[in-house]
């Protein structure tokens, strides 16, 4: 990490000299602390053997719950899919209307406007992909168009994919601003701006050190959240691709003052798989980031596991799949 | 609310311990000549675990020459039927190890995590490595007959109970030695549960025998001259006056000692595996190990970021009851060790350096330290030179490499080192010049069967592990 | 007046070995076995009536012989015992051969700095370098093979053909140490498959300064038999040389001196045993130490001191130092170090997916 500086002032002014240039970009995000990848792997594996029982399981599953971005990103979305999704993420389980309503729904931007409609009053956000999602191949006047456009038809967040093909190829100014124009896209007249959550591929970005310099590059840029993925592809989230994305909010609040948001999409289907997750927020950002406001699980089938661990919690029985409903 | 874990005791259910335990000599458990025990306890809470036989000369004497019946039998066997005992034992050992997890942690005091997924898997792959070696001494490289030394006076520490036993039996039974064991004398149980082992293995009679007792007894075993091989792991002190009692005689000699390891960091370091390769290298088992990295050298520049991170991640340390899942540090071993520890700490402070460990709640019974910083170090110090054999790392500064290596060699000791940064020929030429028998690059305190482990200098000589290993228990 | 010539008038013609203390040495001139009595015109009485007595003189008119001035080796220069003695040496018979320092503690602390000192240079350097240098060694000995078949020849009462022998063994066992240096770290490291994603290699490293005492009754075979295993793997060795028969030896180091053996590598050292082997074993920047030539208690006392340090302890044994030398020697004198390195994955998607 970059050194940690006494005023967040001094460490932002510094990171504006980074991005002058791409040369001096560069230069910046190739001197980032490289990542050991067995050592990181090895540290996200042994947070994984927590072992989390009774009340703090109970917490830990609730807490996930809210933390959900409940998502269906299919060719085949309808507006009864998307209403339905929304009435169960208010309401996960009809048996038990003390259980904790998902922190948003996920959706296409040509989604947006029914989901908005369908979750109000919930105090669920909205997100929307953009950005020609999930291969974000388009021309960047496209890709601002439809961040507007789901902006305009009232996401409450935008989940951004970063151009991974010029990432690769070494032009990180350009897509640095190439997320900034996408967050000036995200801003409203009247209201609050749409939060970006910038989605880095990670698969596709192959190495450890390349996670870490697209984590920071995207902060820099103005992204509210950094996600791993879009569920889309072979390699999704993965405990330790998630901890680095963690280690550099950590240390990018440390140095500039200001909190990122973080968020694993894709894989992550079991409650004691969100329950790891959990515990590497917990040890890695502690407290603050604990909160759907600053962690976000992307999922669609994690809920149902985690109302059926709820259930056996609550009654002492294992519960079943007819047991939680199926929209 | 914040994620608090809520307790999760591994069950001690799996364990049964018997109120008292015998001697085993020539495959049964039987009293100390003179009738003496004593206690062990459980070093969380001082819990009376069992009374144990306390060996004395004439127990050391019967052993031994039960060994040396059982040598002759026992060397003659051919090698894959030698073997084949060693393989049923990795099994077993496989089979009972959440029992002697368990019983390890209770004994010894360190977090079940570490037994669990730690010491338990090592001691069985021990044994199944060195099974295999049974019938393949030919091509060893020892030429194509090595004969067996006899039998093998072992004395092993309590840091690792189980583990150095498998490190000292496995090689000594491979290669046809007959072996006589003294474990610590705060930690005697796990080695009288491995003398169960042997029985469910069906191993002969007197191949293996065990006596529990204090430093008497080994020094019986090491001066009992029908013993032909010594081997000992402890401290440098004892190691040197083992030494002197075998100096003269035709025993074969090897011996772990003490270290100060160096763990360098530079300043182009994998900055979080660097911090956790430092944890793991001073925490692990409460830093009562004898390759722990407990001489953080860090490149002045980047001192400042790297002791903030290490201090947030030491406050996520958990201390506490061994036997919870969740805790990272158990107890410290002994009430001895303990006042060791707290000694060499209050002479770190008063020599000056400064001293930190984060805020932690430490049970009140039984015998706990807090991890601790030392920073403000330099070689000069007591904590700099002196092996504590606790959790309490201290941190000096180097500026180029060359002043890194110099540091990192100067001490009598030669164990352990650790080199952290991201340049591949910088970690060549430092593991060069490291006069230290193991070193971990972008790595810490990593074991295997397969790897001779062992000291330069005042660290010991001869090597446990690989096909080094096998020399120390051949006549070559 | 040398102390063994001293001595003999008490014990005989038996050699050096005695406890006495030692007189001045002589500064001036010395008979040789060659030389007339009269002709060392300077006195020392003593060493001269001895040895002019047993050697005779020449016939007609004599050249007088120029006699060699016998030196220890420390750090690569030739200088005099610190102690200013000498003990006189004499052939099998009890003839008077010359006199050789008697090396004093300090002397052997000297050796030490010097080996200590040359070590990180000769560990360091190529195994192929140390190999072409011991190679040259057997070069230089061979060209001065008529000398040292004679002076073996007298210093172990042989046969000028099976002194002779000996040379050409000393000689080729240069030449098969020589061969070995850049092969023992393929027969004595290995390639450790681990149980995890870990690069791991053991590597066998030099101990360090090794003390050797030399054997007492091979002068030049045996002590080379030492030496050679111990430096060709890098270690930088203090010796101390057959007390009775040191001039092999020292004559020896006039050959590592014209071998690019860098100085300091191997230090020679004459003398008595007993006096140099505690300051030796006890010293605590010698790692290891060979008592070859260390007999009955004084052995046992040597190794109870190379405790102190945990020296690394090669206990005597009989030896045959005309059959094959096998590798025990060479790798008796190693450490072996292990160096892990994670080798992870190419890429994130690699092993934890």
């Amino acid at each position: 990490m970059p050194p940690v500086t006494t005023t967040a002032t001094a460490g932002t002014a510094a990171l504006a000299d980074a991005t002058a240039s791409d040369a001096a970009l560069r230069r910046y995000l190739h001197g980032l602390p490289g990542v050991d990848a067995v050592g990181l792997e090895a540290r996200a594996a042994t947070l994984g053997t927590r072992s989390i029982k009774t009340t703090s399981k109970a917490y830990a599953i609730d807490l996930a719950i809210s933390m959900i971005d409940l998502t269906t990103l299919e060719g085949a979305d309808t507006a009864g899919k998307v209403r339905s999704l929304c009435a169960k993420g208010a309401h996960p389980d009809p048996t038990d209307r003390e259980t904790p309503s998902v922190a948003a729904i996920c959706v296409y931007p040509d989604m947006a406007g029914i989901a908005a409609e369908a979750v109000r009053g919930t105090g669920i956000k909205v997100a929307s992909v953009a950005t020609a999602f999930p291969a974000g191949r388009a021309a960047l006047p496209v890709k601002l168009a439809d961040t507007r456009d789901a902006v305009a038809a009232g996401a409450d967040e935008v989940d951004m994919v970063i151009d991974r093909g010029a990432f690769l190829s070494g032009h990180y100014l350009q897509v640095f601003e190439e997320i900034r124009a996408v967050k000036e896209a995200c801003a409203r007249e009247k209201g609050e701006d749409a939060r970006l959550k910038v989605i880095f591929e990670t698969g596709e970005l192959s190495t450890y050190d390349n996670i870490r310099r697209v984590s920071w590059l995207a902060m820099m840029a103005g992204a509210d959240f950094i996600k791993t993925s879009t569920g889309k592809v072979a390699v999704n989230a993965t405990p330790a691709n998630t901890l680095l994305l963690m280690e550099a909010v950590r240390d990018y609040r440390a140095a500039t003052g200001t909190q990122i948001g973080v968020k694993p999409a894709g894989g992550i289907r079991t409650s004691k798989d969100a329950i790891k997750y959990l515990v590497m927020v917990n040890e890695t950002l502690g407290e603050d980031w604990l909160s759907g406001r600053w962690f976000r699980f992307g999922a669609s089938s994690l809920l149902n596991d985690l109302l059926m661990q709820r259930q056996k919690l609550r009654t002492g029985r294992y519960s079943g799949p007819d047991y939680v409903t199926v929209d | 609310m914040a994620f608090d874990y809520a307790p999760a005791p591994e069950s001690r259910s799996v364990v049964d311990i018997a109120p008292s335990y015998g001697l085993f000599i020539d495959g049964e458990f039987r009293e100390a000549a003179d009738g003496k025990v004593f206690k062990t306890v459980s070093p969380a809470n001082e819990e009376v675990l069992s009374e144990v036989a306390d060996a004395g000369e004439a127990d050391v004497d019967a052993a031994v020459r039960a060994a040396r019946r059982a040598f002759a039998s026992w060397s003659a066997l051919p090698g894959a039927e030698r073997g084949k005992y060693l393989f049923r034992i990795a099994r077993i050992l496989q089979e009972r190890s959440r029992e002697l997890a368990v019983l390890e942690t209770l004994d010894n005091g360190k977090p079940i995590r570490e037994t669990r997924d730690a010491d338990l898997p090592l001691v069985a792959a021990h044994f199944f490595y060195h099974a295999g070696w049974a019938d393949k001494l030919s091509h060893a490289g020892y030429g194509p007959a090595p004969q067996p030394l006899g039998v093998a006076g072992q004395i092993i520490p309590w840091n690792f109970p189980l583990l150095m036993l498998a490190w000292k039996i496995a090689p000594a039974l491979a290669t046809g030695n007959t072996v006589v064991l003294k474990p610590a004398e705060t930690t005697p149980l796990s080695a009288l549960f491995f003398a169960d082992v042997c029985r469910q293995a069906g191993l002969p009679r007197g191949v293996v025998n065990i006596l529990t007792g204090h430093g008497a007894a080994g020094a019986a075993l090491v001066a009992h001259p029908d013993v032909n091989k010594v081997a000992f792991t402890g401290s440098t002190a004892v190691g040197k006056q083992i030494a002197r009692t075998v100096a003269g005689t035709d025993k074969k000699l090897t011996l772990e000692l003490g270290g100060k390891g160096a763990n360098i960091v530079f300043d182009d370091a994998p900055i979080d595996q660097a911090v956790e390769g430092i944890v793991n290298g001073i925490f692990f088992n409460q830093g009562q190990v004898c390759c722990a990295g407990s001489r953080l050298l860090v490149q002045e520049s980047i001192q400042d970021e790297l002791l903030d991170s290490l201090k947030r991640r030491l406050g996520t340390l958990r201390i506490g009851d061994p036997l919870d899942k969740n805790t990272d540090i158990g107890a410290i071993n002994s009430a001895e060790q303990l006042a060791r520890i707290t000694a060499l700490a209050e002479t770190g402070e008063a020599e000056g350096a400064t001293r930190w460990s984060p805020e932690c709640e430490l049970p009140g019974s039984g015998y706990w330290f807090a991890p601790t910083l030392f920073t403000g170090v330099s070689q000069a110090h007591t904590v700099a030179r002196d092996e504590i054999f606790g959790p309490v790392l201290s941190v000096l500064t180097f500026r180029t490499p060359d002043e890194a290596v110099a540091k990192a060699n100067n001490t009598p000791y030669g164990l352990s080192a650790g080199i952290w940064t991201e340049k591949g020929s910088r970690i060549l030429a430092m593991a060069n010049r490291l006069r230290a028998g193991v070193v971990w690059a972008n790595t810490f305190n990593k074991f295997d069967p397969t790897s001779p482990f062992g000291g330069y200098k005042e660290s010991g000589f001869g090597r446990e592990g690989g096909r080094h290993g096998l020399e120390a228990y051949l006549d070559v | 007046m040398s102390e063994s010539a001293a001595k003999k008038k008490s014990a005989g013609t038996s050699g050096p070995g005695g406890t006495g203390k030692p007189g001045k040495s002589g500064k001036t001139g010395r008979p040789g076995k060659t030389a007339v009595k009269s002709a060392d015109s300077a006195g020392r009485s003593g060493a001269a009536a001895v040895a002019g007595a047993e050697q005779g003189a020449s016939g007609g008119a004599p050249r007088l012989s120029v006699l060699k001035t016998y030196k220890l080796f420390v750090g690569g220069k030739f200088p005099r015992s610190e102690s200013g003695r000498v003990y006189e040496v004499t052939d099998s018979k009890g003839g008077w051969l010359a006199n050789a320092p008697l090396s004093s503690r300090k002397d052997a602390r000297d050796a030490v700095s010097a080996a200590r000192k040359a070590f990180g240079g000769w560990s360091g350097a190529t195994a192929y370098n140390r190999g072409q240098v011991l190679y040259r060694v057997a070069e230089m000995l061979e060209g001065r093979r008529e000398q040292f078949a004679a002076e073996v020849a007298d210093a172990e009462g042989r046969t000028p053909a099976a002194a002779a022998a000996q040379v050409d063994a000393a000689i080729d066992r240069w030449v098969w140490y020589a061969g070995w240096s850049d092969k023992v770290a393929q027969i004595a490291g290995s390639a450790n498959p681990v149980a995890g994603p870990y690069f791991n290699l053991s590597t066998p490293e030099p101990t360090g300064v090794v003390a050797v005492l030399a054997p007492q009754e091979s002068s030049l075979l045996g002590l080379v038999s030492v030496v050679a295993p111990a430096i060709a793997t890098g270690n930088t060795v203090v010796v101390v040389t057959s007390e009775r028969s040191p001039l092999p030896a020292l004559s020896l180091a006039e050959v590592l001196a014209t071998s690019d053996v860098p100085g300091g590598v191997v230090n020679v050292l004459s003398g008595r045993a007993a006096e140099l082997g505690p300051p030796l074993a006890s010293h605590q920047d010698v790692n290891a130490i060979d008592l070859a030539g260390a007999q009955g208690e004084l052995a046992v006392e040597l190794e109870i001191a190379a405790a102190d340090n945990l020296k690394r302890v090669r206990r005597p044994a009989p030896v045959d130092w005309t059959a094959d030398p096998g590798t025990d020697r060479m790798l008796g004198f190693l450490e072996t170090k292990t160096v892990w390195h994670p080798t992870g994955a190419l890429g994130a998607a690699g092993s934890a997916y």
